[in-house]
Order: C-alpha cells, then structure tokens, then sequence
C-alpha cells in the first residue's frame, strides 16, 4: 500500500524539490507553490521568467523551475522591465516581500505601473523583514511589535503603513491589481486564481498586473508557529483588506474591501 | 568609405547601434544629456527600445534585466549617476553580464570611480578613455565586444569635450572574432526541464540549497587577473631619447599630445604616454616608456588621481611630478582653462625645466 507522500502531487511540477530553508509555519514556500501552478496551468512553462528580489524567498529561487534573474533588493521590476522589452512573448513576474517591494522598492514598483509595463510583480506581505529577524517595514500595520518598534507600531512616532496595493492600483497604467493570503485554504486556492488573471492580463497585453500575498511570519511576529494563520487574520488582514483592487478599468480601494467585508 | 561630421554624443550613440546595442535606458543630466537624446532618436528605428528612466538606479536596473536576456545594451551617465548605480555595477559583474557604461563626465574627477569604484566587494571594470570623436566609435563597439568576450562591465569615460566636439568620423560596424553562443540567458525555454537558469550574482543554482561564497568568488577573481593580464592598451610616443614623458588620458591627452609633438619639433627631448585602457592600467608598457626617462609629468585634470597608478607602476624608479589639477568652468561641467594647448605648454615647459624639483 501507497503511503499518503507518495500518492499525492506534493510539488507542483515546475518546483525541483521540496526542501527548503524557511522556518516552520513560513507562508513563503505555499506562495510559491501558487505561483508555480499557475504559471504550469496557463501553459507558460517555457516562457516564464522570473526576477527574485532579496528576502528570506530568495534562498526558495532554487527550488523554482523556470528562468531567474536574480535581482538587489528592491530593483526586481526595473530588471523585469528591460526583460521584457526584450522578450515581449515571455511571463514576466517578480517576486518581492514587503521590505523590499514596499520601503527600498517603492519607487520602482510605482514607476513600473505607471508605465504599464507589461509584467506582473507578485508581493509576499508579512508586515515585517523576516529574513533579518523581524523589523517594521513599511507595511507593518499601527500597534504590531516588531524588533524595532518593540511596544508596537506608533503612528505618532513610526508613521502610518503604506497600502501598497491602493497606490499601485490607482495608477493608470496598472491593468490589474489584487490582495490575497495563504493563511487558510479558501485563501490558498483564491491566490491561485488572483495569480491567473495577473498572468492572463498580462498575457493579452492590457498593462501591469499586480497580486499582493499576505503570507505568515510567527518567527517574525514572535508567536507560536500555529498562531501564525489567526494573527494574519487578526492583525494584518484588517489593514491590508483581501481583494480585487482593479479590474477592468475599476479602482476598489481597500477601505471599500474593508466596508464591504463588514456588511 | 563615408565620413560623417557629427557630434561625440551622437558618434558614441551611432558606434552603440552599430555594435547591435539593442537597449538603453538613462537619466539626463549634462554632459551625458545628448546620448540620451541620441539613443532615444535612434534606437527604436534600430529595432530596438530606448527608457527615460526614473533615476540612474532603475536605468541601470532595466539594463541588467535586458542584458540578462543576451541582449547587447548600455546605460550611461555623468559621474554623480554613475555613482546612484555602483551597487548594481557590483552585482552585475558578479552575476557576469555583458553591461556597457558610458560616463559621460565633468572632467576627470571620476578616474577613482571608474578604476577603483565606489561598490561593494571585490570587483573589476574594464575602463577604455578614448580621447576623441574618431576613437569613441573605435572603442564603443570595443565596449560592446570585450563585455561579452569576459562577460564583465565595460566602462566608456568620456566628457563634455568629447559629447560636444563634432568631428568627421565613420560609423561602420567592425568585425571581431566570433563569440560563444550566450546560452547562460534567460528565454524562459528551459522551464520545466531541470535545467532552468539562475542568473545569480551570490552564486546560488537550480537545485541546490544555500550559497557557496568563496569558490565562486575565486573564479572571479581569477578572470579579472586575466583580464588585466591580457587588456591593457595604450598609446606610447615616448622615444627613447626622452627626458621627460608626459602621462595623460582621454581628451586631455590630446592637447597634450599635440604639445609634446611641438615641442619636440622645437628640440625639446619629451614624449608622451597615454594609457587607452584606465584599467587595466598599462603599468608594464609605462615602466618600459619611462627606461631612460629622468622626470615624469601626469597631467589630469583632477587633483590627482591616476597620478597614484602611475607611481604603483613606476616603482620609484623615477621621479614623478603633478602637472594638471582641478580646472572647471563656472558650471562645474569641466571644461576648464587648462583645457588649452597654451596652458598645456606652460605646464610641460615648467616640467622640462632644470630647476624643477620633483614633488
């Protein structure tokens, strides 16, 4: 008799392995199996190309079967950029955490969507740097502890977090622009399904796409490893509300995800 | 043979496209302004895409992810750009891609960030100065071949002379030895098959967990000491009757050269040593310009930069004396008074004196 590891697909095709460095309870490699699936169910295998940025998701690079630019923090959409002006008939996608999409990439990023450049740069969202030992980001949200801001975020004195997906989603050259998380399976099987259309947007060449995963960090929010999930649930999700916030041409803001998931 | 008057900036610009430069992306500043104009005109007609970018970091970054396709591309700046995009340089070469820099300078201030740099870790540019318009398209499609041929950043330092003095010059695509295939670029072909690419400047692959540092950075190291074994170039008018040779590069050597030449007419035992490649620096070839020299005179115009290579090459062996300096005009662009054959002449002249006392 077949145990259960080795009946069941336990890796997306395009993942070499699944051995990786990450901490228990991480939402990074589940983000990445997403990722993989989706690129393998669009039939885009051979014409992916991915731009790692530097975080802890950077040491899974190894494990994705598909072309890598390895990129500096924060400069992965500038490197997708000339990419694919270069190779306009390949995927293009970046992969990001919030440290470097949102404080030393924020230029970039917001740059490229403007542009409506035609690739999709995915944000794995913890609120915190993970890889350095949990440290506030510019999307960590108002009164959570991190290593620098110990008695929690305090607008007064940190400053308020930047909803990357509302800035990016405004801007008129983003086609596309969505928030999801892989803190349960509903959430697991939404992000697939955001993660399409951002590659189907820019497949059929309507402009910059974007999907924003909240992902758990318990060792960067120095909770239990179980915990992780219920507080992504609890303290990042009501800040960076999960939704569509652009498609077809309309802006949804996250306060209006936030409005409508109260009702 | 067609010999078009043109401006360095669009000569360069014209070499570039020639060379199958495919992508340029920039930020305007003066004096590297007008290759960007020039790029942007021509590029697109050449098939290929020219981005104003939103500051040198994303210029740079933007090349990187074009050359990592195999495309031929360049980016460019003034020095205070060039110095935005250091970190990228670092990681460029150490993810070994092909990129081509034009520096576009205020004068020669930037000979430190070009041959030393100013980003992190160990790592090496080749530099070329060419000191006119003629030589610009010469050394550009150069550029272009030596950056694919060591798989390493190639360096263009120009300046305002250079971008501004229109000049006869023929654009026509020289050839070089055939290249290897660039089968280390991504195309996205290999997706699914195990063998995917991972262009990867910490030395990570496909399959196998962690970095190893080191090893990977030996190997580095050891194809920059072949490069610098095996590039440097340099123009040597130092005969071997000569008391005094005079070190100089880029435009400047050209006034230089001029002044040593008419000198010389006059009697004067002085000859002139222009290093064409910043690094590797010609240090050997200088050593052996400078045998029965009594003096050595750098004039840069700086407040002494290459100066400190020519000492490195010399070895002491013979006295070595500054004879340029800071010189700008009012803007700060570095098109300053000692930008004169006359002022050049005084220079020299006090260098050939007796009476000078070596510094």
């Amino acid at each position: 008799m077949k145990s259960v590891r080795e009946t069941l697909p336990v890796k997306p095709a395009l993942q070499l392995g699944v051995d990786h460095d990450l901490c228990p309870g991480c939402g990074e490699p589940l983000a990445l199996r997403m990722l993989l699936e989706a690129i393998e169910e669009l039939g885009c295998a051979q014409r992916a190309i991915g731009v790692v940025g530097i975080g802890c998701y950077t040491a899974l690079s190894p494990l994705m079967d598909v072309d890598v630019i390895q990129a500096l923090h924060g400069r992965a959409p500038s490197l997708a950029t000339g990419a694919k002006r270069m190779r306009p008939d390949a995927l293009l996608f970046t992969l990001q955490g919030d440290g470097d999409m949102v404080n030393e990439g924020l230029q970039e990023v917001l740059h490229t969507a403007a542009r409506g450049e035609r690739i999709t740069c995915v944000l794995l969202n913890n609120g915190v740097f993970g890889e350095t030992g949990g440290h506030m980001t510019a999307t960590t949200v108002i009164g959570q502890r991190t290593k620098n801001s110990i008695e929690g975020r305090d607008a007064a004195y940190h400053g308020h977090p930047i909803l990357i997906g509302d800035l990016l989603a405004q801007q008129a050259g983003t086609a596309y622009a969505a928030r999801g998380s892989v803190h349960d399976a509903a959430g697991v099987a939404r992000t697939k399904r955001l993660l399409r259309r951002a590659f189907e947007t820019q497949l059929d060449g309507h402009g910059f796409s974007f999907v924003e995963i909240l992902t758990m960090c318990p060792t960067g929010w120095f909770v239990g490893t179980a915990k992780g999930p219920g507080y992504l649930a609890e303290v990042l999700a009501p800040v960076h509300a999960m939704g569509e916030l652009k498609r077809d041409g309309r802006y949804v803001s996250s306060a209006e995800l936030r409005a409508a998931r109260k009702t | 043979m067609t010999r078009t008057l043109m401006e360095g900036s669009e000569a360069i610009a014209c070499a570039a496209i020639a060379a199958g430069c495919r992508f340029f992306a920039g930020y305007p500043m003066t004096p590297f302004t007008e290759l960007l104009e020039q790029m942007a005109r021509k590029l697109p007609a050449a098939g290929g895409v020219c981005i104003n970018a939103e500051s040198e970091i994303e210029a740079v970054g933007m090349t990187w992810g074009a050359l990592a396709t195999g495309a031929r591309a360049a980016t460019g700046g003034t020095g205070q750009g060039l110095a935005l995009m250091q970190e990228s340089f670092s990681e460029i070469t150490r993810a070994e891609l092909p990129l081509v820099v034009f520096n576009m300078a205020r004068g020669q201030g930037d000979y430190f960030q070009a041959t030393r740099g100013g980003g992190h870790g160990d790592y090496r540019h080749l530099v070329l100065a060419p000191c006119d318009a003629r030589e610009a398209v010469a050394l550009t499609q150069l550029a272009f071949d030596l950056a694919d041929r060591w798989r390493n950043p190639v360096l263009v330092y120009g300046d305002y002379l250079l971008a501004h003095t229109a000049e006869a010059v023929e654009i026509a695509a020289e050839s070089f030895p055939p290249l290897p295939p660039k089968e280390w670029a991504v195309d996205g072909s290999l997706g699914g098959s195990g063998r995917s690419r991972n262009l990867n400047p910490l030395g990570m692959q496909k399959g196998r967990k962690g970095i190893e540092p080191e090893p990977f950075w030996r190997r580095l190291q050891a194809k920059h000491d072949a490069m610098a074994e095996r590039e440097p170039r340099w123009e040597s008018d130092a005969t071997p009757d000569a008391e005094l040779v005079v070190v100089a590069f880029g435009t400047l050597a050209r006034f230089a050269r001029h002044v040593v030449r008419e000198l010389r007419r006059e009697g004067a035992r002085v000859g002139l040593f222009r290093p064409i490649t910043l690094w590797p620096f010609p240090s050997r070839a200088l050593r052996d310009a400078c045998a029965g020299a009594r003096r050595v005179a750098v004039l840069e115009q700086n407040a002494g930069q290459m100066i400190d290579d020519v000492r490195l090459a010399l070895e002491g062996r013979v006295p070595v004396i500054p004879i340029g300096g800071i010189s700008s005009d009012s803007a700060g662009f570095g098109i300053g008074p000692l930008l004169d054959p006359d002022e050049v002449r005084t220079r020299i002249e006090g260098a050939l004196a007796p009476h000078e006392v070596s510094r």
